[in-house]
């Protein structure tokens, strides 16, 4: 019946297509880089970011408290840690916040009265807002802390789509996406595994 | 040329749903010479709608009108308004089904007598047996072009990276039945092309290779002359005389009016969840406690098989995506088998997702690095889903909501489940079983994951000998009105470890053959 040929299938000879996780830099990452990290290209530690740049970035919010922007932007990369994802993406991510709390005064409400305790929590246990908390161990533990908030999890539940969903983020991770146009992997790899 | 039909024309049969029940059945039906209607919910999507995306397809043609998530399961918490992942849009899920077409095993019709009684359980032997069905198992094989088959001549597909990594780590812990019977063309057959490993099945057959109702039995039924499809035409009550025989369906149409279609004969197949939530709508004077509903196991005996997935990340790439979604299927643990410690079987099916849900369902509401540290080798993944038998219990099914209505107007559907002790102790086996075989191949790290929202729905409209144990007999006829059928997968009365859709399709052939019999004979 609809048994498979259990033997093993001999290895091709060809060697596996292998991606380079790498970000090809996009027309809309070129445009929209400008003063911010210009380049969509990652493998930047956390510490390498340069605290104006991430300033750059929060100030660009125009209806929420830019101390929300800056919040938010640490807690995305805090929540969904890549070291190798440069923060434009986690900002990508959060970036629809600000319109959205145009049309809505309850995000508006949920995003700057949340990042605010946040940032008192943080004031009263490092003496700092969260942002500007050094190690990633004591700011995590300042989200533990919050885990269980409609902030938190408005924001985290976000991000799930909002950063993994984004398409340039899906070379960084392996995944290639759309592959239809390109006519499938049947000449592409789908079956040149190399190393069982 | 599609036929069209009068709003008072009762010389046809109605049927509700377009999926792998009722688009099937249509076809089957106007192939016989019988003349039908279609009411589908949902909108009629082309393969130009279909994208290789897997949060725009889910948003674009799945059923998230309002449901509610009750009872024991872990849905309440992780899935609270989307206890099920079923289409809405003509096809039904056959749009986003994998394609797996596994049949029954002859004891998965008769439960009761293999099991005996289990406490918490209630099940019941089909009223027919794995050989009655044989023959309707052939012909869907033959119909939905299954990969391996000997009806369909086709040979089985090749086998992709991900197929490799399981299989090879399955026959290292000893399994010896890995198979992979899929209802996508290995080679142009029906005049659909072959598949080209595009990798987004459940997304939908962009090329059409994998068999879906959408452009196979919808446009064949079309093509007879004799169908009408009225998509968006979303079924409300079906109505009877003061015989108590089905006189037609009450329906919103495109344009948002209601509309009455009479009916000779009216067929339900609006998956497990909408087809007794139909029928307890449409409760009356006569019939107070919903149609064929005298038994009152209409929307009880819920069944979505006992589920939990996994991830192994291995040491080198995998790319578990390229290619068919569902690669090797582990059969070995399906067979009879009461000494492991629970009763019915399941497989260890194959089955990739791409990074966007593979970030959404591996561990909901987790974060930090635990969680990304795993997403970060999500090239050297492979993904197994856990498949196995559900007991029926009467506790488990559909209600309607006292107070809450849907768009339409309807009391929304609640879907309650409660895990049996059973299920818990076939998960652990199933996903240790997929630990060792990971391990076998190098894994480095298996991640358990919470079962997904339930794609396989069964059981809400049961087939039983005796009327008082179910709602419909062994043609799917319901026990109480002659001219009203159960055509999908609420007539399961159990749900083996097998994949649904191939039994789903079976019995609609055979439905076909009775209800045109019928007909000529004047009996409904
Ligand atoms: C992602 C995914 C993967 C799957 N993979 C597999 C697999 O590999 N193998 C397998 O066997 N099965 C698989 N399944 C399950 C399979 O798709 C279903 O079991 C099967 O399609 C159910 O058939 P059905 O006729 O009962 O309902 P459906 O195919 O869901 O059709 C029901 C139709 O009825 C319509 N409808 C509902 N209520 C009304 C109403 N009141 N009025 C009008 N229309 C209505 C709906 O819009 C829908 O189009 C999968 C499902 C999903 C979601
Ligand atoms: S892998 Fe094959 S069946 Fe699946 S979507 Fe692609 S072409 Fe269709």
């Amino acid at each position: 019946m609809n048994t498979g040929h259990n033997k093993p299938s001999p290895i091709p000879a060809a060697p596996m297509r292998r991606l380079e996780r790498t970000a090809t830099l996009s027309r809309r990452a070129f445009l929209k880089g400008g003063g911010m990290t210009a380049l969509g290209v990652v493998v930047v530690p956390t510490t390498a970011l340069l605290a104006s740049s991430r300033d750059a970035l929060a100030q660009s919010f125009q209806i929420l408290a830019p101390e929300t922007g800056k919040t938010l932007l640490v807690m995305a990369r805090d929540i969904f840690p890549h070291d190798r994802i440069s923060d434009r993406y986690y900002m990508q991510a959060i970036e629809p916040y600000d319109k959205a709390a145009l049309a809505d005064p309850k995000l508006k409400a949920l995003l700057d009265d949340g990042s605010r305790s946040l940032n008192t929590l943080a004031r009263q246990r490092f003496d700092k807002p969260y942002a500007e908390v050094g190690a990633e161990a004591e700011r995590v533990g300042l989200l533990h802390a919050i885990e269980t908030s409609a902030f938190f999890q408005k924001v985290k539940g976000d991000l799930v789509t909002g950063l993994y969903n984004n398409k340039a983020v899906w070379p960084l991770l392996g995944y290639e996406g759309s592959s239809w146009e390109n006519g499938g992997y049947l000449h592409r790899g789908f079956d040149d595994i190399d190393w069982l | 040329m599609a036929a069209k039909f009068d709003l008072d024309d009762d010389s046809a049969v109605v049927i509700i749903g377009s999926g792998a029940g009722g688009g099937t059945l249509a076809n089957e039906l106007a192939q016989r010479g019988v003349r039908c209607v279609i009411l589908e919910a949902g909108k009629h999507y082309t393969q130009d709608d279909i994208e290789n995306d897997e949060w725009a397809m889910f948003s674009k043609i799945s059923w998230l009108d309002k449901r509610i998530s009750a009872g024991g399961w872990h849905h309440t918490k992780t899935y609270p308004n989307l206890p099920a992942w079923i289409v809405k849009g003509v096809g039904g899920s056959t749009v986003h089904w994998a394609g797996l077409a596994l049949r029954f095993l002859p004891h998965d019709f008769r439960t009761r007598s293999t099991y005996g009684h289990v406490p918490g359980a209630n099940l019941i032997d089909w009223p027919i047996s794995y050989d009655d069905l044989a023959p309707y198992y052939d012909l869907a094989e033959k119909k939905m072009g299954v990969a391996g088959s000997k009806s369909s001549g086709l040979p089985l597909l090749p086998e992709n990276n991900h197929y490799k990594v399981l299989a090879e780590g399955a026959r290292r812990i000893g399994y010896k039945d890995i198979v992979r019977p899929m209802a996508i063309n290995s080679k142009p057959y029906d005049d659909r092309p072959g598949c080209l490993q595009i990798g987004f099945c459940m997304q939908g057959c962009k090329i059409g290779a994998k068999w879906s109702t959408l452009y196979t039995e919808i446009p064949k039924a079309l093509a007879t002359g004799r169908v009408e499809l009225r998509p968006q035409a979303m079924a409300l009550q079906v109505q009877h005389n003061s015989k108590g025989k089905v006189t037609g369906v009450l329906y919103v149409d495109k344009d948002g009016k209601r509309q009455f279609q009479k009916a000779k004969v009216v067929c339900v197949a609006g998956n497990s969840i909408e087809s007794p939530r139909l029928l307890l709508n449409s409760a009356s004077n006569l019939f107070p406690q919903g149609l064929a509903n005298s038994s009152g196991q209409v929307g009880r005996n819920y069944l979505n098989h006992t589920t939990a997935a996994a991830v192994a990340i291995h040491q080198k790439p995998v790319y578990m995506y390229r290619g068919t979604a569902l690669a090797a299927v582990v059969s070995d643990e399906a067979a009879l088998d009461t000494k492991r410690g629970f009763y019915g079987g399941y497989h260890l099916e194959g089955l990739s997702l791409g990074l966007p849900f593979t970030a959404a369902f591996m561990k909901p509401g987790g974060w930090g690095r635990e969680v990304t540290s795993a997403l970060e080798m999500y090239d050297h993944m492979s993904c197994v889903w856990v498949c196995g038998e559900d007991l029926a219990a009467e506790q488990n099914g559909i209600t309607l909501h006292a107070t809450e209505k849907d768009q339409y107007g309807l009391p929304v559907p609640v879907v309650s489940k409660t895990d049996h002790a059973n299920d818990a102790a076939m998960r652990r086996h199933g996903l240790d079983q997929f630990r060792k075989m990971s391990e076998a191949v190098g894994a480095t790290r298996v991640i358990d994951m919470p079962p997904y929202p339930a794609s396989h729905n069964m059981g809400t409209n049961r087939m039983s000998a005796k009327a008082r144990d179910g709602v419909v007999n062994k043609w799917g006829q319901t026990h109480d009105i002659k001219n009203l059928f159960v055509s999908d997968g609420s007539q399961f009365a159990s749900s083996s470890a097998a994949n649904p859709t191939l039994t789903i399709v079976a019995l609609a052939i055979r439905q076909a053959g009775y209800i045109a019999g019928a007909l000529k004979r004047q009996e409904l």
